[in-house]
């Protein structure tokens, strides 16, 4: 008999609600709809996935909770809830979360015309522009969520001094491959887009191409780095681009 | 041996759809498809297909279609006026196209979204697993004069017409609400109003989301502004910043920042859908509970439609039309006359 007090679990558990969304899908928060999580999103979607439920038939992570669609004539909206409360001790808990399926390298221009507000942002930060794309360039990102257009990510986290909110006013209109930071959360839009977000740097990349072979380029979990180029290498990238990856690469496994 | 359709005219939102494309919200790709799928399952009870086939989508209005082999179609969903070579037919039903017959489809007679659907099912290019057309997303197209699809044998292109008396959905009405993630951030007081606002089908509208204009005041959420985009659907009745309501249908975002106070149940999306510009709707709560128990398989709201379906009578009141009709076509299919005894 071990005297040792158990390791101390992720702590999944805290206050996670869980909520009907629509007829056939129920949705669990963790936290209290205010603040995002999506690190505890991803690890239960982990969970999910790793428990091959008998009916659930689509699992979906968001910034902070994660949707369960299930077939109804194939089990309970109780049972589902049921499944997910077991899922939810901190017995069942892994330790870490699960690894990145892949590692992508994608190119990015910082600053001038390719990024206006980097200088703002910066400001925001408290921190000098060089301070700051080391920041947006040496931070480990995940895809924390893909979602608003298809195959669009959020990516996160940036250190603490990043929580700047969205602006009062919108940003008329950013092009396709546009870097935007919020709340220490970095978004590539997908497509030419109006936002809150401030625009701090171009990539060539589409995250989402209906005619690429695999439409959508990332998944959720992807771990993401920024390479800086220049905003002519950008150029050249987006001129020669047969795949619309934007001179992206990427390893491990799909 | 294929059968061709040529579109020769066509309304400005006509497009290819199916039951959509599941399994990509986490990929950010919400499901599409039909507007109103009902539509889909009365054309196979109508049909007789095991299953819904892929199907033209007229918003407001139809077009001009013919086909190189004889072919059965259904005309579902909103009531339009449709005619072959002049002669009208019969909508929430099934006939017969010859070749070298022109099926003209005009205007809705009310609703918004009619549906024509051939017996052999219409053959279009499949992006991610679904030939609809996913407008919002960049996944297929609005069709246009001209365009050609192929069509799957129809190995009994003259059976006997059909008919089925549709849910009477094409004029608005009343929507069955449930309780969604964040019905709470509306107050007792905001909920209850809202079951007693009467709501009008705003102008605003398409395959994303519908509004609802009313004259009272808006309905807000006291933490709208803070709240964290989570994950929303088809059928969520979602509150602008202005607390303007807005029913998201099939091409929604995946995900969305304004707060919804509740989700209209699957049975009474196609009503929400169909409802004109101008028409009058309301909403009733139920329960989480009441509304899983109103939840039907899609098998079992084929076999509901199929219970009901009838040879297609003429009115007796059209008997003379009906009449005058033969003697002017000279064409009398046997099975036709068979199906006004």
């Amino acid at each position: 008999m071990s005297t040792a007090p158990p390791p101390p679990a992720p702590a999944i558990k805290d206050a996670a609600n869980i909520f009907a969304l629509g007829q056939d899908a129920v949705l669990i928060r963790f936290g209290n709809g205010q603040t995002s999580n999506p690190e505890k999103a991803l690890q239960f979607m982990g969970l999910l996935t790793a428990a091959h439920i008998a009916g659930v038939i689509e699992i979906a992570p968001s910034l902070a909770s994660v949707q369960i669609r299930f077939a109804p004539d194939r089990i309970t909206r109780a049972a589902v809830i049921t499944a997910l409360q077991t899922l939810l001790q901190p017995t069942t808990a892994p330790q870490t979360p699960p690894p990145p399926n892949r590692r992508w390298t994608i190119p990015v221009a910082f600053g001038g015309p390719s990024g206006p507000q980097l200088t703002e942002a910066a400001t925001l930060a408290g921190i000098t522009v060089a301070r700051a794309v080391a920041d947006l360039t040496h931070t480990p990102l995940t895809v924390l969520a893909i979602g608003f257009a298809p195959g669009q990510p959020y990516l996160g986290h940036l250190p603490e001094n990043w929580g700047m909110p969205r602006q009062s006013a919108l940003t008329p209109n950013v092009p396709a491959g546009a870097i935007v930071v919020a709340i220490r959360q970095i978004v590539l839009f997908a497509n030419p887009s109006p936002t809150g977000w401030r625009w701090i740097g171009q990539s060539a990349f589409l995250p989402f191409d209906p005619n690429r072979r695999d439409p959508f380029a990332l998944r959720p979990g992807d771990s993401i780095h920024f390479a800086p180029v220049d905003a002519t290498t950008i150029d050249t990238l987006r001129a020669n681009d047969p795949n619309g990856l934007g001179g992206a690469t990427w390893e491990g496994a799909k | 041996m294929t059968t061709t359709l040529t579109i020769d005219s066509t309304g400005p939102l006509v497009t290819v759809q199916d039951l959509g494309r599941p399994g990509f919200i986490a990929l950010g790709l919400s499901t599409g498809g039909a507007m109103d799928r009902l539509a889909l399952y009365e054309a196979a009870a109508l049909l007789g297909t095991p299953a819904p086939q892929t199907a033209l989508e007229m918003a407001g209005r139809g077009g001009t279609f013919r086909v190189t082999h004889a072919t059965r179609f259904a005309l579902t969903g909103a009531p339009m006026s449709a005619q072959i070579d002049g002669t009208g037919v019969a909508w929430h039903a099934s006939h017969s196209l010859q070749p070298g017959q022109h099926l003209t489809i005009g205007g809705t007679l009310s609703g918004s979204y009619g549906y024509l659907t051939f017996a052999g099912g219409l053959t279009a290019p499949a992006l991610l697993g679904s030939p609809s057309a996913h407008l919002a997303a960049g996944l297929g197209a609005r069709i246009t004069a001209g365009d050609t699809f192929a069509l799957g044998v129809d190995a009994t292109p003259d059976r006997t017409p059909q008919t089925l008396s549709p849910t009477d959905r094409f004029n608005g009405g009343s929507l069955r609400l449930m309780p969604g993630p964040q019905s709470d951030e509306f107050d007792a007081a905001t909920r209850t109003r809202f079951a007693q606002t009467p709501f009008i089908r705003s102008a605003q509208a398409n395959r994303q989301g519908i509004r609802l204009d009313q004259s009272g005041p808006a309905f807000t959420a006291p933490n709208a502004a803070t709240l964290m985009s989570d994950f929303i659907a088809p059928g969520d009745v979602q509150l602008t910043g202005a607390g303007l309501p807005y029913v998201l249908m099939a091409e929604c975002q995946t995900i969305g920042g304004y707060p919804r106070i509740g989700t209209v149940i699957a049975a009474d999306l196609p009503r929400m859908a169909q409802a004109p510009m101008g028409a009058s709707l309301a909403f009733e709560w139920i329960t989480c509970d009441q509304a899983d128990v109103l939840f039907q398989t899609d098998a079992a709201i084929l076999a509901k439609l199929r219970a009901t379906v009838q040879p297609l009578r003429r009115n007796p009141a059209d008997m003379r039309d009906l009449l005058s009709y033969q003697l002017i076509s000279g064409v009398t299919r046997g099975d036709e006359l068979a199906a006004t005894i």
